[in-house]
């Protein structure tokens, strides 16, 4: 991590999905995909975003990218509201590039891989020439030999190759920030190793900061530099990679991470596994969002909703049993045990 | 990056073939929809050049020579009502048949496209409304709606192609707005927006060429109803008018020589047929070309 | 089911307003003075002008249309113009002989088109299929007023075995069920029949193929069940949709008969347009569309309620 300096913040995020039903087909429900999500991303830094599928890391990635507004919240890029006359949208999106993960839907198949890659800087107005000319150099950098591949259609490269190209594609802009949402998960270990360490490599070479959301623990730890774990649309905890991983604070972040499995027989956890499906995200439970599931459940954590904050070095989490002015009574460890 | 070495421009030396090249390639290879390819390609020919092969003037006949049976000496068809020679009137009907049968389907399939296009890409109220207004007239019949609004029009090829026109919009509009609806959601028109490309530019950079094939394929299996029905106006007599040939009119005008020269007049009927199954079965093979998965 | 009937219903009404939308625009989309198709030749100014008012034609259209619709509601469609008698009555005496020559067309190309698709999907890509399919392929390509004409032909003008036109002996205008009058349906229905049969063909074609190449159906076979049990098994997944294709296509017919009902004088729907367009009579022209669009929308709404009601698959 080179400075401490934020390249985005966002304040107050929030995202509800509407559901529409009855005979009329109203809004009946919301889905709380995202709900007052709050984050720095530093210049520079990997951020590594975890949780259980449906927790809203993918709409999280959607509403950075701008791709869906936003209910509520703000974004700003360089201190510069994103969307206001000083930074419109089409110029954040220059720096702000995505990687989806299927690698196969997120290419136009009745386009080149040249095509492809080259779409978004003749949008922000390169002449055709030199988009084209940046088009092979980056196909060179992400490991495919244009003379080989430019003139191809999707269907004919492999999923890692297609990937490289999802790259290449989002770097044609010459973005400072790429989100990579679940970038690496539809690869095979080999071919997700290789691609993981050309994104090493380039975020190297160009002075990248990467915002990784992957389900895969063992990834995230391998390539971020802080870590924010997220549960039913908020965020539980953020630090840094090594503190979280080695001491996390929240209840949720220990069963997440002690469902991984440790390659040390001395160093196994005995911290119980998480049971049972996440709660519907329809209908979130009061209070702290995991305290049906919390294993060291307390009274107040039905009541009252815990603020994000910070109780280490860099390291932040929203839990009652942090805070030592909530009125948070530990469990006996019989209870704890049931 | 900014500063990185910019080469000449490395010239791929693998070109793959294009999507529609691939189709091209098995379309060609299918010998039923070739075959019915040849007859349609043979027919237009013929009705261009209408005035040069044909023997003799379709306008033009001597009521002695009326309903002269097939294998008549000088008219080889026979003759129709009117004396007319039969083979010349066909020849010369291709042109006004065709015609009213192909080009309600081409507009329906520019001004479908567009309506169901728009309705798919702006989502929302925009396309409950384009939707809910389509879905007016695909509630008619679509024979019954041509009829309608030709019969409430008048009689004329102008009013019996426009009538045409507004019965195939909506199903190619809907068509339209399924396939479009369904890509929307794709990633890479997500990429498209968030490489910060307008809808204009997403639209034909990356929606025409994916959903242009699919709602191109669905017209052309349009054409053999168009073909039916655009006849069957003229034999209603709401398209084209006396003395113009065109083989729905003339099957009209025959159908009273039907216990003198039955088979005379069954002809303009064969041509209507002969059309309409070649449009179907070139349409199933180019469909069945496009099935394969790229 | 009850909760998707009742959506479905409430979805129709804006669909049948619409419908009705565009048949009262019919009157106006007509080049001239629609007052013109009322008047006698020589009326004089005077009374045109009365006759402007008496029927409403100097208010704005939006008036016009709720005035129009409000009679339609209650069953009345205006005066023919060329008979002088109700709408509603010249309409309705012609659905029935529609109604019942399209059910007729669309029991035979149920059956014909459930025994092509059938053997054509059971016997994949086999002579049999090919033959099945290309009668498929006739059904749907085959301009059925020729088709009508050609049957004429042979059956009446060649071989006289049945009558060429009418709907009974004597210009009989009223179908009953008697042999007399079966006679005369014969050919229509056939002539009505090919459409539906090619398209039902085609569908369960593609049913009965889909159907064979699921893995339950292997599954049958490898349990030993014996080749009716997977005929019976492959009869009750096809149903539905088959049904549902017949329901859609009878609509059609009812819509679609002026040709088929013009090639043989058949004193229905079809021949009522006909002669209104040719008398420009909008009132009839304009009444019987309604009549009939109304009933290809409600025949469609029962089909689709229906069809979720037999096919446990679809929730909707």
């Amino acid at each position: 991590m080179s400075t401490e300096k934020a390249i985005m913040t966002v304040r107050g995020l929030r995202k509800y999905f509407p559901i529409k039903g009855g005979i009329l087909g109203r809004t009946v429900k919301n889905v709380h995909a995202v709900d007052g999500v709050n984050l720095e991303v530093f210049a520079g830094e990997t951020l590594g975003v975890v949780g259980e599928s449906g927790c809203g890391k993918s709409t999280t990635a959607r509403l950075l990218m701008h791709l869906i507004e936003p209910d509520e919240g703000a974004l700003y890029f360089d201190g510069k509201l994103v969307g206001s006359p000083e930074l419109p949208l089409k110029e954040y999106r220059r720096q702000v590039q995505m990687v989806f993960q299927d690698s196969y839907s997120s290419l136009n198949p009745r386009l080149t891989i040249e095509d492809n890659i080259a779409f978004g800087a003749k949008v922000h107005g390169t002449p055709a020439r030199e988009a084209l000319e940046r088009t092979h150099d980056l196909l060179n950098r992400v490991g495919l030999d244009p003379v080989r591949f430019a003139g191809r259609y999707p269907h004919e490269l492999s999923g890692g190759q297609r990937q490289r190209v999802n790259i290449a594609r989002a770097l044609a802009l010459r973005p400072r920030v790429i989100i990579l949402d679940e970038a690496v998960s539809a690869l095979d270990k080999s071919v997700e190793a290789q691609v993981l360490n050309l994104l090493a490599d380039l975020k190297e070479e160009f002075g990248l900061t990467y915002v990784f959301i992957s389900h895969d623990l063992n990834v995230v730890r391998f390539v971020s530099d802080r870590v924010m774990v997220m549960y039913l649309g908020q965020v539980a905890e953020i630090g840094d990679s090594e503190a979280l991983y080695d001491n996390p604070l929240h209840p949720y972040s220990r069963a997440l991470l002690s469902s991984m499995p440790s390659m040390d027989p001395d160093n196994r956890t005995m911290e119980p596994a998480l049971t049972g499906d996440p709660p519907n995200p329809i209908d979130p439970p009061s209070g702290c969002r995991f305290h049906t599931r919390c294993p060291v459940v307390s009274p107040i954590c039905g009541g009252a909703e815990p603020a994000l904050t910070q109780r280490a070095a860099k390291h932040l989490v929203a839990c009652h049993a942090h805070d030592p002015d909530s009125g948070y009574t530990a469990p006996s460890p019989k209870e704890a045990a049931e | 990056m900014a500063d990185a070495t910019l080469n000449v421009p490395i010239v791929p030396a693998v070109r793959s073939a294009g999507y529609w090249q691939n189709v091209g390639a098995r379309l060609v290879r299918d010998k039923t929809a070739m075959a019915a390819a040849a007859v349609l390609i043979l027919l237009t020919l013929a009705a261009i050049f209408a005035p040069l092969i044909a023997p003799m003037d379709p306008l033009e006949g001597r009521l002695i020579n009326r309903l002269r049976p097939i294998g008549t000496e000088g008219h080889l068809l026979g003759t129709d009502e009117l004396g007319r020679d039969m083979l010349s009137r066909l020849i010369w009907g291709g042109r006004l048949s065709l015609l009213m049968g192909v080009t309600p389907v081409v507009l329906a399939f520019i001004f479908g496209s567009a309506i169901g296009i728009i309705a798919g890409y702006a989502g929302g109220w925009t396309n409950t409304l384009i939707m809910r207004t389509v879905d007016v007239f695909y509630a008619f019949p679509s024979v019954l709606l041509a009829v309608a609004l030709s019969g409430a029009l008048g009689a004329g090829l102008g009013n019996a192609l426009l009538s045409l026109t507004v019965v195939f919009i909506p199903p190619i509009a809907r068509v339209a707005e399924s396939v479009t609806t369904r890509l929307r959601s794709s990633d890479f028109i997500e990429a498209a927006r968030a490489s910060g490309a307008g809808a204009f530019t997403i639209v034909r950079v990356h929606v025409l060429g994916n959903v242009l094939g699919p709602i191109f394929v669905y017209a052309t299996s349009l054409i053999a109803v168009s073909m039916i029905l655009a006849s069957g106006l003229s034999f209603l007599g709401l398209g084209v008018r006396p003395p113009n040939p065109e083989w729905g009119l003339m099957l009209n005008t025959l159908r009273t020589a039907i216990y003198v020269q039955p088979w005379v007049a069954a002809l303009p009927g064969a041509m209507i047929f002969m059309v309409s199954i070649s449009f179907n079965l070139l349409s199933d093979g180019l469909r069945s070309a496009m099935e394969v998965r790229q | 089911m009850l909760g998707y009937s009742l959506r479905r219903i409430i979805y129709t009404a804006p669909v049948l307003l619409g419908v009705s939308v565009v048949c009262f625009a019919l009157v106006h989309i007509s080049p001239g003075d629609p007052l013109i198709s009322i008047l006698p030749a020589d009326a004089s100014v005077e009374l045109q002008e009365r006759l402007r008012v008496l029927y409403g034609f100097d208010r704005s259209l939006p008036e016009q249309f709720i005035l129009w619709l409000g009679r339609a509601l209650q069953g009345d469609l205006g005066t023919s113009i060329a008979t002088g008698r109700p709408v509603t009555t010249e309409v309705m005496r012609a659905v029935s002989n529609t109604l019942m020559l399209a059910s007729v067309a669309t029991v035979i190309g149920f059956v014909l088109g459930c025994f092509f698709g059938f053997v054509a999907g059971y016997f994949s890509n086999s002579p049999l299929d090919k033959a099945a399919s290309a009668a498929a392929v006739f059904g749907v390509s085959v301009p059925h007023y020729w088709l009508g004409m050609v049957l004429v032909i042979i059956f009446s003008a060649q071989l006289g075995w049945l009558p060429a036109a009418g709907a009974g002996p004597g210009g009989s205008s009223q179908w009953r069920f008697d042999m007399e009058h079966l006679r005369y349906m014969i050919l229509p229905a056939i002539t009505m029949s090919v459409i539906p049969m090619g398209i039902i063909a085609r569908t369960v074609r593609a049913l009965v193929a889909e159907i064979l190449a699921q893995e339950f159906v292997i599954g049958l076979r490898a349990r030993g069940l014996s080749e009716f049990g997977v005929f019976m098994h492959v009869v009750k997944n096809a149903a539905p949709t088959a049904l549902a294709v017949m329901g859609v296509q009878l609509g059609y017919l009812l819509g679609g008969s002026i040709l088929i009902e013009t090639v043989f004088s058949w004193p229905g729907t079809g021949m009522l347009l006909n002669s209104a367009i040719f008398q420009r009579d909008l009132p009839l022209l304009q009444g019987t569309i309604l009549v009939l669009a109304m009933f290809f929308v409600v025949l469609n709404l029962l089909v689709d309620i229906l069809q979720s009601a037999l096919d446990p698959r679809i929730k909707r």
